[in-house]
């Protein structure tokens, strides 16, 4: 971890995307994490995204809950709104967030302890609702925060720093996910960039809840012989199901992907992601065969990566509840109160 | 033959039956009748955590002199539930009159002493007219309201009025409800002499006042205090608030062009969603709320802390029952009182309402909204369910068109790009009250970081001793504002002096008055207080200072509030005498007149009656 303050100085020369804003524009305050953790990776991809997205920072808002992960807001977006808020409930207040203004993006970070753990209800209802958000878990297997302790995503016979096995079943988030409705669903690794940036970049056009499960290893508690989410044991037992390739509207962001089919999945607000299979087979629009693939590789003993399943058409929780175009914090007296007359009559039906 | 009361508009008449046998509208209908004869009336119902098959009581009180607290004992028993037949017998006041279904002859001693029994043959009347089992239960019920239109001179043209816009749009099940009406009417008619020595007379009492239940009515202050976002969690007695605002949402705030909803409400997985979403959608510029119960505030108080902390607006109706735990859900208490005021771990305090009628829950429903933008901290609505789910005769809604909701200090996006210093915990004037911003303000300036952890007066992390304390303080003082901004409390001088105080609040307001009439018939008079906010103004501490003794009157068994005010005002505590009535019923008006003066009465106390 570093103490140094960042410059505010960049190149002149740094590249600008269509908002005339850097790269830069999009970081947040130096990390206070540890040295070469997965979650400064994954709080780079975000940079990187919403940078080629061409996203205004401040109409984001991060929102988490407690733990490693959920200090990493502060480390991206710096001209964003942030709320670090309860442990575990990032999901509710995020979801109010949503209600009060649906013209933001919403990005709830979060691990495993807090989603899977003390958040798992908080997490499945506001996946079941459909929130519109991009719903991060920085997965890495362990409590950091609190020095190693199992979290309910480590798996079972994995072996703690201290030699301690792990007796209870693990919980696939991602498993979860498609069980409950997400129309978004993927896994990436954190030191995967190339993998991760587009998936991201898809979430963030997705409308609906999108989640993503980031396997991050912890360098501190997590990266050792006998656990199953160190950098060694994921590279090993990654099958990746297909690469993603995200097109804006703008421009083309192309990266160095292996060559293979390609697919074009529509969202509905014109953009589009292209899917590139690795699998011959995989369809992300099957959520059964999601299911059940991710099941069977699960018991494998591989960790499945990638877009898992995507729906075209999703509606989210404000088309659900019917709401207004306009977002609700921006309504005032004459529309919000019925008034003098309308009370007249109330009272009269009363009597 | 046992004597037999006698008395116009003055009594009360309770139903005994068993709940989900459709006994509830009639009930109301019954009621609904007294109340359009111009008199004064308030009705509770009594009943269980459960939907079919226990007993379930309804209390009409009828009061020309306009007592609307709870009573005790009854005058008219309609007792239609078997198992609870002795104990409703044994409630009948002296000269009292029982009302029952005769199809079953009982033996004489099921019909204790000194009433006037009137049996009336519901179920063979039902059953000759009625093929159809349900057609029998449900008209069962109109045709003993019609019997008792004629044993208490209700007006028929009333009740049927009544009928008919209980039923209107389905209009073909107006007829047979009248026949069933006329059945029992003509019945009681031709077998008794009608009507009885309790009758009712049309009166003028009512004037123009309304009759709403306390929830309704904070359902509809918060329409109209402009709540956009509710998320609530199910649960007795406070479901029907949330319920409410989605009635009134539904016809208050369609956008009319597009049908759409200018409202959210979400029905959580449970009350730390609940919260959780209230805070999420205030920190987003929303104004949110969420509706619950004892239980539900214990599971909130870590988000309520968060809120208090990083200064986050959120609206809580608490709408009390009776705890500890599970407690007794149906029943009523004062009994979150401190579990509000300091709810949450570390240090925290806050800010309380105490309607004491539905007029009170809409005005104190919508001026809560004005009150968590201004202060940015939660507020509670303190209802129970004795205000909350009976429908209760008070002043009618009233709102000004100039009003504007008072969205407290925020800065704009103006003001940021005018070079405006933004700190969100920076205390500019001496309120103690910051300004925020709202998410996706500014390009550049004004955003911040939201945390439940230490941070300076620029919301900037940090663990410093000093940089802690100096928001600790500015919290402090802006508790000292508050005080200023909460509804004052209700000063009512007795009409000649005395040392003799007493201090009450919420829905024991109406037993209270009555009480003090009691008292004065004994020459006892009291100034009386009734405070409607917390923290406490500082009339509520000149009122104690001003007299010897002052009785704290509430209910729950701790003396709560008598608590806060020791604590928060530095209070002898052998000055506050604790009238505690925490059974579960409503507090009655001779339960406080009897404790008040049985306390004067004791050996410890100066002359305080005066010579008559």
């Amino acid at each position: 971890m570093t103490f140094i303050a960042k410059p505010k100085l960049h190149h002149p020369k740094l590249p600008t995307n269509s908002l005339g804003l850097t790269r830069r524009d999009y970081e947040g305050a130096v990390s206070t994490l540890c040295a070469g953790c997965g979650h400064d990776s994954i709080s780079a991809a975000i940079v990187q995204s919403c940078f080629e997205l061409d996203l205004p920072p401040h109409r984001i808002a991060k929102l988490s809950g407690i733990g490693c992960s959920s200090k990493t807001p502060t480390y991206f977006l710096g001209a964003a709104h942030g709320f670090n808020s309860v442990h575990g409930r990032m999901p509710s207040v995020l979801t109010g967030a949503n209600l009060a203004n649906r013209d933001l993006i919403y990005l709830g970070v979060s691990g495993d302890g807090d989603s899977a753990s003390i958040g798992l209800g908080q997490f499945a209802h506001s996946v079941r609702r459909g929130v519109n958000m991009v719903y991060i878990v920085e997965n890495n297997g362990v409590y950091g925060l609190t020095k190693g302790q199992f979290s309910a995503t480590s798996d079972k016979g994995s072996k703690s720093k201290k030699g301690v096995v792990n007796t209870d079943s693990t919980i696939d988030l991602v498993a979860m996910a498609l069980q409950l409705g997400a129309t978004f669903v993927a896994r990436s690794f954190s030191g995967d960039k190339d993998q991760l940036v587009p998936l991201i970049s898809a979430a963030l056009m997705h409308k609906g809840a999108a989640f993503i499960d980031c396997i991050s290893p912890c360098v501190a508690f997590n990266n050792h012989l006998g656990s199953t989410k160190s950098f060694d044991f994921v590279r090993e037992h990654n099958a990746a199901v297909n690469a993603l390739d995200f097109m804006s509207d703008h421009e083309t962001i192309t990266a160095s992907y292996p060559p293979g089919t390609v697919e074009t999945v529509e969202q509905h607000d014109g953009s589009s992601i292209r899917l590139r299979k690795l699998a011959a087979t995989y369809d992300p629009h099957d959520r059964v065969a999601a299911m059940n693939y991710l099941a069977e590789r699960h018991f494998a003993g591989e960790i499945v990566t990638g877009l898992l399943y995507v729906e075209h058409e999703s509606e989210d929780l404000h088309g659900h509840l019917g709401t207004i175009a306009t977002p609700l914090n921006q309504l005032g007296e004459r529309e919000l109160c019925p008034g003098a007359e309308a009370l007249e009559r109330l009272n009269a039906g009363l009597r | 033959m046992p004597h037999a009361l006698e008395r116009i508009n003055d009594f009360v008449v309770k139903f005994a039956n068993v709940n989900g046998s459709g006994s509830a509208s009639s009930n109301q209908l019954f009621a609904k009748a007294v109340l359009r004869m111009g008199i004064p009336v308030v009705s509770r119902n009594i009943f269980p955590s459960n939907i079919q098959g226990l007993p379930t009581w309804f209390e009409v009180r009828i009061s020309e002199a306009g007592h609307l607290g709870c009573r005790g004992g009854t005058d008219l028993m309609v007792a239609m539930n078997p198992q609870t037949w002795d104990k409703d017998i044994a409630s009948i006041e002296p000269g009292g009159y029982l009302f029952y279904d005769s199809t079953k002859p009982l033996p004489p001693e099921k019909f204790g002493k000194d009433i006037n029994v009137i049996g009336v043959p519901l179920t063979a009347i039902s059953n000759q007219r009625y093929s159809d089992p349900r057609q029998r239960q449900l008209f069962k019920n109109i045709i003993y309201v019609g019997a008792l239109a004629a044993l208490l001179d209700i007006d028929m043209k009333v009740v049927e009025t009544l009928i008919g816009e209980q039923f209107k749009g389905k209009d073909k099940l107006i007829a047979p409800n009248l026949e069933a009406l006329h059945l029992g009417y003509d019945y009681a008619r031709e077998n008794f002499a009608c009507p009885l020595g309790i009758r009712l007379r049309h009166s003028d009492k009512v004037g123009n006042r309304i009759s709403i239940d306390g929830n309704s009515a904070a359902g509809l202050g918060a329409v109209y205090g402009g709540a956009t976002v509710c998320a609530w969690y199910p649960i007795t007695p406070s479901t029907s608030l949330a319920e409410a605002f989605q009635r009134y949402c539904k016809r208050y705030r369609q956008e009319p062009e597009t049908g759409q909803n200018r409202y959210a409400i979400i029905q959580a997985e449970d009350e730390l969603a609940s919260i959780g979403m209230v805070v999420g959608a205030a920190w987003n510029g929303a104004r949110a709320f969420t509706a619950t119960s004892g239980p539900g505030i214990s599971l909130m108080t870590e988000f309520i802390g968060l809120a208090y902390f990083a200064e986050i607006p959120a609206v809580i109706f608490n709408v009390q029952r009776g705890g500890p735990s599970t407690g007794m859900p149906t029943r009523t208490q004062q009994a979150d009182i401190l579990a509000c005021a300091y709810a949450s771990h570390g240090d925290t305090k806050h800010v309380l309402l105490f309607p004491e009628d539905p007029k009170e829950c809409f005005d104190f429903g919508a001026l809560s909204f004005d009150l968590a933008d201004r202060l940015q901290t939660p507020i509670f609505v303190m209802l129970d369910l004795e205000i909350g789910m009976n429908d209760r005769l008070c002043e009618p809604f009233t709102w000004d068109d100039e009003r504007r909701l008072d969205r407290g200090k925020v800065m704009t996006a103006e003001e940021l790009e005018a070079g405006k210093n933004f700190g969100r915990y920076l205390d500019v004037d001496g309120d103690g009250i910051p300004y925020r911003t709202y998410p996706g303000t500014h390009p550049t300036r004004g955003s911040f970081f939201t945390r439940g952890s230490t941070r300076d007066r620029y919301a900037k992390y940090s663990e410093e001793g000093p940089v802690y304390q100096d928001n600790m303080e500015r919290l402090l003082l802006k508790f000292e504002t508050a005080k200023k901004l909460v509804p004052a409390p209700v000063l009512v001088k007795a009409a000649k002096p005395t040392r003799l105080g007493a201090i009450y609040f919420g829905s024991t307001s109406p037993a209270m008055s009555e009480a003090l009439e009691h008292l004065a018939d004994e020459n006892i008079v009291l100034d009386t207080l009734r405070v409607r906010g917390f923290p406490f103004s500082d009339e509520v501490m000149d009122f104690i200072a001003e007299h010897e003794r002052v009785f704290v009157v509430e209910q729950n068994r701790d003396g709560q509030l008598r608590m806060l005010l020791v604590n928060e005002g530095g209070i002898d505590p052998a000055k506050l005498v604790r009238i505690l009535h925490y059974d579960g019923t409503p507090i009655t008006a001779r339960f406080i007149s009897r404790e008040i003066a049985e306390d004067l009465a004791g050996p410890s106390i100066v002359p305080v009656r005066e010579a008559v």
